[in-house]
Order: C-alpha cells, then structure tokens, then sequence
C-alpha cells in the first residue's frame, strides 16, 4: 500500500525530468535509499513494474543505493554510524545528535535516450 | 545521457506540509498528529484530551482512517468540529488530505487541531503533515519491545504516550526496557504513562499540552 504510492510520487519526478529533457526512453533510474526508510526496494521494483507500463519508462532499471544510518554530534561534531538504534554520540556520549544519512529517499539521477 | 535529478520523492508532500504550517500559523492553531497501531487507544485518548482541555482551549479533529465515519461521529456527538478523512485502502495520511480537511473545517476561533493518523506504527512516521507535534501511543498489550522493530515511529515522535498502564500486571511488560530504548533512539522524547479507560496519568499530559498550546 505505503510502496504504491510512493512509487507513484517516484515515476512522477522520473517523468517530469524525462519529459523536460526531451527523452524518448528511461533506461535507468538512480534511487538513494537510505537504511532508516521504511521503503523496501522489492516492493518499489514490484510497483514500478506495473504502474511504469505504457510510460516512457517502462522497463527501466532501477538502481538503488543504500545509505547507512549515521549522526553527527550536535556537541562535539562527531559523526557517526547507528548501531542497533543508539544515537548517543560514541566519543563525548552526549545525545544531542541529528540524523545525516541513512533516510533518504531520492531520485538522484536517470539515464534517457 | 545521465540526468542529474536528485529530487526527494517525499519532498512534493513536504511542500504542502509547509502550506499546512503557514495556514495554521497564520490563525495561531497548534497541530498534533496523533500516530499509533490499530487498538492502541487512540480514539480514546483524543476523547480523553478533549475532556481535559474543554472549557480553555478550542479544538478541532481530523480522523483518518481506510474506511468508516464511527470516529469523528464519536467527536462530533460531544459538540467537537470533526471531519473524516477516509483513505481507503492508504495506510497513512498524506499532506495534501490533511490539506484539503483543514479548508472543508470551520477553524474560526480554533487553537489546537489533532489529527488521528491511520492506525500503522510504519507508514505515518515518514509523512509530514505540518504538525506542531508528533505524538504516538503504545499499549501496553503491545509488549515493551516495539521500538526496536519499528525505530522509525519512536525516533521520529516527539511525545509518547504509554497506554493501558492499568494492564501492567497482567503482562510481562518491562517498562525500564522500553524507556531506556527510547530515550537511545530519541533523547528528547517526552513519555507519559496513563490509561484512558481509569483516566490515570491523563492530567500530567493535558498541563503539558495546554502548556504547549499556549506558548505556541
């Protein structure tokens, strides 16, 4: 359900750019997907199938790369990655930290002819 | 020939998320999206906290659900502006629903708007909706363990609500393990333990908010 409609909103920014560009044809998709996302890749891949027939970018490969869950430190700069959910920062222990990779979801580019 | 994109396929939803935000700025109304799993109370706590406010501050409600109207009729019934959002068949809200309940609501006057997401501990968490708050319950007969399998919901929300306390001696729930968990993943959580059905634990929730409403 929740993969459905996201990858609705993915092939919509796939086509505005494809369209923009004067393509003929999609032939790959770049995703950025980060860990902490509660979108699966299978799932996307699934609906892209289906929902892609009969637009530009059908057929398409879709390539995702995952990001891992990291922090930065907002106290003493640190970055670091997420183990097991723990954001508290592994040098100074403080836990003022914000996320800076490892939720993305992003179209970072596509391959047109 | 590779086209350089780097759009975010959410970004479209946070841009309506934000018009969210500016129109209720622009009328001083705070907004809490309420999140939980199916049966963890969130009808009941939202009954329980427009009990607790009645009198002082102005509420309306945005009840989401896959199907069905029993809940804002439930609000309704008690003089509440409520407006049913059903998404049938979507296991979250999106900005733009929440977007069109807030101009189809009569707002005049109103100082606090909570929305009832659909009952998922996944999907609601990565969908903005302009809110002031996250707030997500957890009942206790859903075990202490829920934060490791479902991180996202407990890092993104900024208050949890632990439900059903009056049910802790029938279970094996820990709730040392659980606060310790969430407070790894998400250090400035605050967490209030209640039970809607005895009423314990409400009012330390209805000072916070009110004080939250009113400093907004």
């Amino acid at each position: 359900m929740h993969e459905m409609s996201v990858t609705e909103s993915m092939l919509g920014v796939v086509l505005r750019h494809a369209e923009s560009n004067k393509a003929t044809s999609v032939t790959r998709i770049n995703i950025v997907l980060g860990e902490f996302s509660t979108v699966m890749p299978e799932s996307v891949q699934f609906y892209f199938d289906i929902i892609g027939k009969d637009t530009i970018a059908e057929g398409a490969e879709l390539n995702f790369r995952r990001t891992k869950l990291a922090s930065r430190c907002k106290d003493c700069g640190k970055e670091f990655e997420v183990v097991e959910y723990d954001f508290t920062c592994t040098k100074c222990k403080g836990e003022n930290t914000e996320i800076i990779s490892g939720r993305e979801f992003q179209v970072e580019s596509i391959e047109i002819d | 020939m590779e086209i350089e994109v780097l759009e975010g396929v959410f970004d479209a939803n946070e841009i309506i998320a934000k018009e969210n935000r500016t129109l209720l700025d622009g009328r001083g109304a705070f907004m809490v999206n309420l999140m939980a799993s199916p049966g963890a109370g969130k009808t009941s706590f939202i009954m329980r906290t427009l009990e607790g406010i009645s009198g002082e501050i102005k509420p309306a409600v945005i009840e989401g659900d896959i199907a069905g109207k029993v809940d804002s009729e439930r609000i309704a019934e008690i003089g509440v502006a409520a407006i049913q959002i059903n998404t049938g068949g979507s296991c979250h809200l999106e900005a733009r629903q929440v977007n069109t309940a807030l101009n189809h609501l009569d707002l005049d006057g109103v100082q606090l708007v909570i929305i009832e997401n659909v009952g998922n501990l996944v999907c609601p968490a990565e969908f903005k909706l302009g809110e002031d708050l996250k707030v997500m319950i957890l009942s206790v007969a859903e075990g202490h363990d829920k934060p490791l399998k479902y991180p996202l919901m407990f890092s993104e929300s900024d208050v949890l609500i632990v439900n059903k306390i009056d049910l802790i001696p029938h279970t094996d729930f820990d709730m040392a393990f659980l606060e310790d968990t969430v407070r790894k993943m998400n250090p400035s959580v605050e967490i209030f333990k209640i039970s809607c059905r005895t009423g314990v634990g409400v009012d330390a929730w209805i000072d916070w908010l009110k004080n939250r409403v009113k400093a907004s």
